[in-house]
């Protein structure tokens, strides 16, 4: 009937590098599968003593049970989720929690995404496609190494923008280029969906608000039990002159860019800096030990 | 002849200045001398004024006996009939306004210690008790529970006594609720809490873990699948922020925040994989056992110095007798008829890049003067003018509420809630307003105490067995 206590497994079915710090990960959890929509996030642990880590969905097959993970390895719980191998399981998978992106009714968008956001906003745009909208999407990276899911994108966009920090692929410059180069040219999308780094989505929402269009950027805060319990994942809307708090966890993660107070956001999202960055170099030691011992 | 000492046996515990240094259980419990000693003090009345201040009533008088004659097992017989955790109630029960309250030794002096017997009685169940129980035959019919907390768990237990097939679905990794990520460890310790659940899976109750119902399933589905009844057991989710300035600044918790971190992801220990900020100075706001949970953990973590902030006065605290006592045996201070009014930041001009920026610095706190009494006959909290102060603090944490969560009401229809958003029920019955789902617990009346939710799990499974005999 239903996966539980004890019989929980979720294994990995596949696992691809899609570059070299970050992992693509389809892992076997049919009730997730079954339920799935873009925009929703999982919680997982990778093992009994682990933490428990958001991650946003990045595709599902409900006949085949699985649910599609990407990340970006830049702490000791992704690096150690990324030392599991297909046949391998992890400990805990529960989702899909937030709500879904907002996609009906709407016929022309501009999905701006920003590294590993991509992976995210990938659904998305093929969810709009499916449905009959012009998808226009744009999607940045540092430099060549790092760019995913091109093809994919091409496959579900009308046109693809290519955008990298250092010129060693497609555009120079960052994702605001050509958004304001379309925008600027009388472009008027029905809705921009904003999905990347925090800082990125700032400047997004900038660029979009002169043109009064719907903006809507996705937030990942720090969360732990992804049910609304903890309050941790709270972010500030400005709404109508007043503040109001928000848990991204339940009443997002997608929410009206024009509202999200973003200083704030970044700020909370340090709020742990040093303590990951320790927990990470330490992992990263643990593994090179390990390695020498092998060699 | 009865033990008429007017004092309880006092219950042992670790020094003060030993156990605000680490997580272990600060009560040890009493031997099997002090037991019987404290036994003896029962006068065995025959209207037994104490069982009607238990909400799960438990023959208490009757366990008692069961000590006087050295019969512990048995004692534990008597109450494990009504209670399906009495490990758990023994410890945490507000026994001062419940059975003792109506114990006819306060006339003269202390109540019987009948929550630190029923701890002891359980206490020696399960250190001696090697049988498992013995599987109760099915009556074919299935029941799904929501929610792996107290009540949660007593309507599973009564109901798997009962013969139903049980299937307890949570949502976080560990069942328990409350009892794993709220209660912390020298309070409540975990391996108590997994003895109990494995108790109950032993009588054949399923857990499981990772199913979030509104969710993952909804409560249709629950049916769609066979269930023949729901009981939603889910807790009071949501924590309330009082909104004032300052409450985002990183550094600000909710208790269940922080009590998460530390309880059920272990952030307590030396080299934990979830951080949490340790040490420092910590204001906790509120003045229930959920603020004097946060402020203990606090100075277990490390803390120099912990305030509870509570706008009334010590005698309007909320919180169990006991927990307030070790508090301050723990050296925590209490800042009464105090409110805050602003979280204020650190925030450096100059440098803009300072790591310390958006950190809490401290507390704008105003006095509290009581006025009139308010319609539930508590004085009113009024500022006093003027008399607004600053404490210097790195962490505060909120521990002034939950509200119920929505994911149940918004994903099930014709599921009535109040204007609070808690489940509206029966009260006899725990009967919703949709068919076959009953409801108890912090879900219905916003956060409450553990023995009230195992009540109304107790109530709502003789309710669902009464739905299910006559369907």
């Amino acid at each position: 009937m239903t996966k539980g206590r004890d019989d929980t497994v979720y294994p990995i079915k596949a696992k691809q590098a899609l570059n070299p710090t970050v992992t693509r990960m389809e892992i076997y959890a049919p009730l997730v599968a079954a339920k799935a929509q873009p925009g929703q996030f999982v919680i997982l642990r990778v093992d009994e003593e682990g933490e428990r880590i958001p991650l946003t969905v990045a595709g599902y097959d409900r006949d085949q049970g699985t649910v599609t993970i990407i990340f970006q390895i830049v702490g000791a719980t992704t690096l150690a989720l990324n030392q599991r191998n297909v046949g391998d399981c992890i400990q805990d998978f529960v989702g899909p929690l937030g709500l879904a992106t907002e996609t009906e009714g709407l016929q022309n968008v501009c999905i701006v995404g920003g590294g590993v956001g991509c992976a995210i906003a990938l659904p998305i745009a093929q969810k709009l496609r499916a449905q009959g909208c012009r998808v226009t999407s744009i999607i940045g990276f540092r430099s060549k190494e790092l760019l995913i899911l091109e093809d994919e994108f091409r496959v579900a966009s009308d046109s693809v923008y290519v955008m990298n920090d250092d010129g060693s692929y497609g555009e120079k410059g960052n994702v605001c280029v050509p958004l304001n180069r379309l925008l600027e040219n009388g472009e008027r999308f029905d809705q921009v969906i904003t999905i990347g780094p925090l800082i990125m989505m700032k400047f997004v929402v900038e660029a979009v608000r002169p043109y009064g269009l719907p903006c809507t950027v996705s937030m990942n805060p720090i969360m732990i039990d992804g049910t609304g319990m903890c309050g941790g994942c709270r972010l500030t809307l400005h709404q109508n002159g007043e503040n109001v708090t928000r848990f991204a966890c339940v009443d997002g993660p997608d929410f009206n860019g024009y509202e999200v107070d973003f200083d704030e956001a970044i700020s909370r999202g340090a709020m742990y800096r040093d303590f990951e960055r320790h927990a990470y170099d330490a992992a990263c030691n643990l593994l090179n030990k390990e390695a020498a011992l092998d060699a | 002849m009865p033990n008429m000492n007017p004092k309880k046996n006092p219950m042992p515990t670790q020094a003060p200045e030993v156990r605000a240094h680490n997580f272990e259980e600060v009560a040890t419990g009493y031997t099997e001398e002090m037991a019987l000693d404290e036994a003896m003090r029962c006068l065995n009345c025959k209207n037994m004024p104490c069982v009607t201040g238990c909400p799960v009533n438990v023959r208490i008088p009757e366990f008692i006996g069961k000590i006087r004659e050295c019969d512990f097992e048995g004692a534990y017989q008597v109450i494990s009939q009504s209670s399906s955790l009495p490990a758990v109630c023994g410890r945490v029960c507000p026994q001062e306004t419940q059975c003792e309250a109506k114990c006819v030794r306060r006339i003269r002096g202390e109540p019987v210690g009948i929550g630190r017997l029923e701890r002891f009685v359980a206490d020696w169940h399960n250190a001696h008790a090697e049988e498992e129980p013995d599987r109760p035959e099915s009556n074919g019919h299935s029941v799904a529970v929501v929610g792996s907390g107290p009540s949660g768990l007593t309507c599973a237990g009564d109901l798997a006594r009962l013969g139903y097939q049980v299937t307890v679905f949570e949502a976080l990794h560990t069942a328990g609720g409350v009892l794993v990520y709220g209660i912390p460890e020298f309070r409540l310790p975990k391996a108590i809490v997994r003895q109990e659940v494995e108790h109950l899976e032993a009588l054949g109750v399923r857990m499981m873990t990772n199913i979030v119902i509104g969710k993952t399933l909804t409560v249709d589905e629950l049916f769609d699948q066979g269930f023949e009844a729901v009981f939603i057991g889910s807790g009071a989710g949501l924590p309330n922020f009082m909104n004032i300035p300052g409450e985002s600044l990183k550094g600000v918790y909710s208790a269940n925040e922080f009590l998460t971190r530390s309880n059920l992801m272990k952030a307590y220990r030396e080299d934990p994989v979830t951080p949490i900020m340790k040490g420092g100075t910590v204001a906790v706001v509120g003045g229930g056992n959920v603020a004097m949970d946060a402020a203990r953990t606090a100075l277990r973590l490390g803390a120099e110095k912990v305030y509870i902030v509570y706008r009334r006065s010590l005698e309007e605290l909320p919180a169990r007798k006991e927990e307030v006592e070790h508090a301050m045996e723990e050296g925590i201070e209490f800042l009464l008829l105090n409110n805050p009014v602003e979280v204020l930041g650190y925030e450096n001009k100059e440098d803009p890049r300072d790591p310390k920026n958006g950190f809490v610095r401290g507390l704008r706190c105003i006095r509290i003067e009581l006025g009139e009494p308010d319609e539930r006959g508590r004085r009113r909290p009024v500022p006093v003018p003027g008399s607004e102060f600053e404490l210097a603090v790195d962490t505060v944490v909120m521990a002034i509420g939950t509200s119920p969560n929505p994911l149940i009401k918004s994903t099930t229809q014709g599921l009535e809630v109040n204007r609070r958003g808690g489940i509206v029920v029966e009260e006899n019955t725990g009967a919703t307003s949709r068919k076959g789902v009953f409801a108890g617990g912090d879900a219905v009346t916003g956060a409450a105490t553990v023995i009230s939710a195992m009540g109304a799990g107790k109530v709502a499974a003789k309710a669902i067995h009464a739905y299910l005999q006559e369907a």
